[in-house]
């Protein structure tokens, strides 16, 4: 999901990159008022162990891996704005050290996959916060899940809008590999915390710094989660309608009378046409994605004493 | 095992070596926006990109052909880019039958994407170039004097610094899951696959839960040893960077070649 240079058009960066740098700001000022010196170094350590975690892989299927990315991890376990920070610093290490996303398209990456994962991540884990184990692991799962999918529609949304992608193509192509990605990244986040939880409790009880987020989060998680469940399967199987979303909102200013010749009634045939139907859809899928996890995270849940 | 296998600084005595680190990273970004503001099919200067890209590489002694050995890095994400040969009006090309879908490549496509790729293969070897010619906590310093806000640079510092140490730790982690997770041939440990990839994926996780109670911990001893060698919230350098003339020249010297590709492709 590390988009590269010149992949985004330089008006689709630099929106990133404001965006990315005013949520910074709010996340520096308000660790600076809220943590001591004592936590930069936990701060840069946690930084090196979300990057190290990333190295721990399991087998998925058909011979490929799947790994931790960590945003919602990062989260649950600092805090919603140290855990900006530090997937901030893992996302521009990898940019810089390792050409693994570009430098001036950093902007995106950050806000993709470090800013809009910890918010969605950190809003659902905070609302169940005080409730009883089950209930917290099962929306650290879900969590988890629809953060890789938001970084993933994210991406689509900002290469589509540069021109670098065909919307009808890019979405249906991400979100189906992310939904597979994101499961993966469900069932480790679920685990690692139950691990957590079983050994030291106190780093993840009330007193701890992932308690302390606002009840602003809930209500920002909750929306981000709501805008990635009604907007990904709109988005699949209607794209031609954000298309034109995008041209009446003045994103797309080239009103090009549809060029393409990919068949005209490109439909994902088991979705309906309407866009309540789609949504219906996306809605069930979410409950799918929530009974799986939840079953897993019981599996997860019986060799514990 | 050592995994300075991440370090990506190659030690040379060179120009570019001893270039002020501020001016590497200025003219690397200016490089990478530069190519974005090319047009498309402005061969011309995407030549002349390409040729500041092998002046550099020389400058730095470490061969023309370094950077574009480590270049396909970028390269699997041109398949988000293919997308763009079918959806850019123009004429067509060329048409073919897959997946239910008839695909119409155009003329315009096709110059849209060979320029997406092109400049994305120049931007990622001068960033290339950049971090083989500049040691990263110089880098880091560099961006603390463009006004990245010193927490963030601090905490990257850190991070890099226990990068290698996490990274010794996971692989005696997995060294630990894999000489216990033997199998006779033939003999699978669970019939059932989900089952068994649930089971590995919790397996994962606790490895990754392991990790992190390992780092938070190892994050208090770290903290009491800055503090027991006088660590007062500030992180010291002795790398004071000044520039020298030979810094300005070559910041100028790029500032007139950008400019010049830039009226090059626009003409």
């Amino acid at each position: 999901m590390h988009i590269p240079d010149n992949f985004l058009s330089i008006i689709i960066s630099m929106i990133c990159w404001a965006i990315t740098i005013v949520t910074l700001g709010v996340a520096i000022s308000r660790t600076n008022k809220t943590l001591g010196e004592r936590q930069v170094p936990l701060m840069g350590v946690m930084a090196a162990f979300i990057f190290a975690a990333q190295m721990i892989n399991f087998p998925v299927a058909g011979g490929t891996s799947g790994h931790l990315l960590g945003g919602a991890l990062a989260a649950i376990t600092l805090g919603p704005w140290a855990g900006m920070l530090v997937m901030t610093a893992v996302i521009a290490v990898q940019g810089l050290l390792f050409q693994d996303g570009g430098l001036v398209v950093m902007g995106a990456n950050i806000l993709n996959m470090g800013l809009v994962t910890v918010a969605l991540g950190y809003g659902l884990y905070r609302s169940v916060i005080g409730q009883s184990r089950i209930t917290k692991l099962t929306a650290a799962g879900i969590a988890a899940w629809l953060s890789v999918l938001a970084g993933a529609l994210l991406t689509s949304l900002e290469l589509w809008l540069s021109g670098t992608a065909k919307l009808q193509l890019v979405i249906p192509a991400m979100l189906g590999i992310h939904a597979l990605i994101g499961l993966g990244e469900a069932l480790v986040t679920v685990a690692a915390l139950s691990f957590i939880l079983r050994t030291r409790p106190d780093l993840l009880g009330e007193q701890s710094a992932s308690a302390q987020g606002g009840r602003g989060w809930v209500v920002a998680g909750v929306l981000i989660a709501l805008a990635v469940v009604l907007l990904s399967p709109f988005a699949s199987a209607n794209p031609d309608g954000l298309e034109r979303v995008a041209i009446n909102m003045g994103f797309i200013q080239t009103g090009q009378p549809a060029p393409y010749q990919i068949i005209p009634d490109y439909t994902i045939p088991f979705l309906g046409a309407t866009p309540l139907s789609t949504i219906v859809a996306g809605a069930i899928g979410v409950i799918i994605v929530s009974a799986i996890v939840f079953m897993a995270g019981r599996s997860l849940q019986t060799r514990k004493s | 095992m050592h995994s300075d296998a991440f370090d990506r600084y190659h030690h040379k005595n060179s120009a570019l070596h001893r270039l002020d680190p501020r001016i590497k990273v200025v003219v690397t970004i200016a490089f990478i926006l530069s190519n974005a503001l090319l047009p498309d099919g402005a061969w011309m200067a995407f030549a002349l990109s390409w040729l500041f890209l092998l002046l550099a590489s020389a400058l730095s002694n470490l061969g023309l052909g370094f950077t574009f050995r480590r270049s396909f890095i970028a390269l699997p994400f041109a398949l988000a880019a293919v997308t763009v040969l079918f959806s850019v009006p123009g004429n067509l090309l060329f048409q073919f039958h897959f997946m239910l879908s008839d695909f119409t490549v155009t003329d315009a496509g096709l110059l849209r994407f060979v320029s997406i790729v092109i400049r994305s293969w120049l931007s990622v070897q001068m960033a290339i170039l950049l971090v083989a010619a500049t040691r990263f906590p110089d880098l880091v310093h560099a961006f603390e004097h463009l006004r990245v806000p010193a927490i963030l640079t601090t905490i990257i510092a850190f991070l890099y610094r226990y990068l290698f140490v996490l990274t010794d730790e996971v692989i005696r982690l997995l060294r630990a899951r894999q000489s216990r997770s033997a199998a006779a041939p033939g003999h699978r440990p669970c019939r059932d696959v989900v089952m068994q990839r649930l089971y590995m994926a919790r397996v994962a996780g606790n490895m990754a839960g392991q990790l992190f109670l390992r780092s938070y911990e190892r994050s208090d001893r770290i903290y009491n040893a800055m503090l027991a060698r006088g660590y007062t919230g500030q992180l010291r350098t002795l790398n004071a960077h000044v520039m020298k003339s030979s810094d300005w020249l070559f910041a100028a010297l790029s500032a007139i070649l950008i400019l010049f590709l830039q009226l090059i492709g626009r003409l």
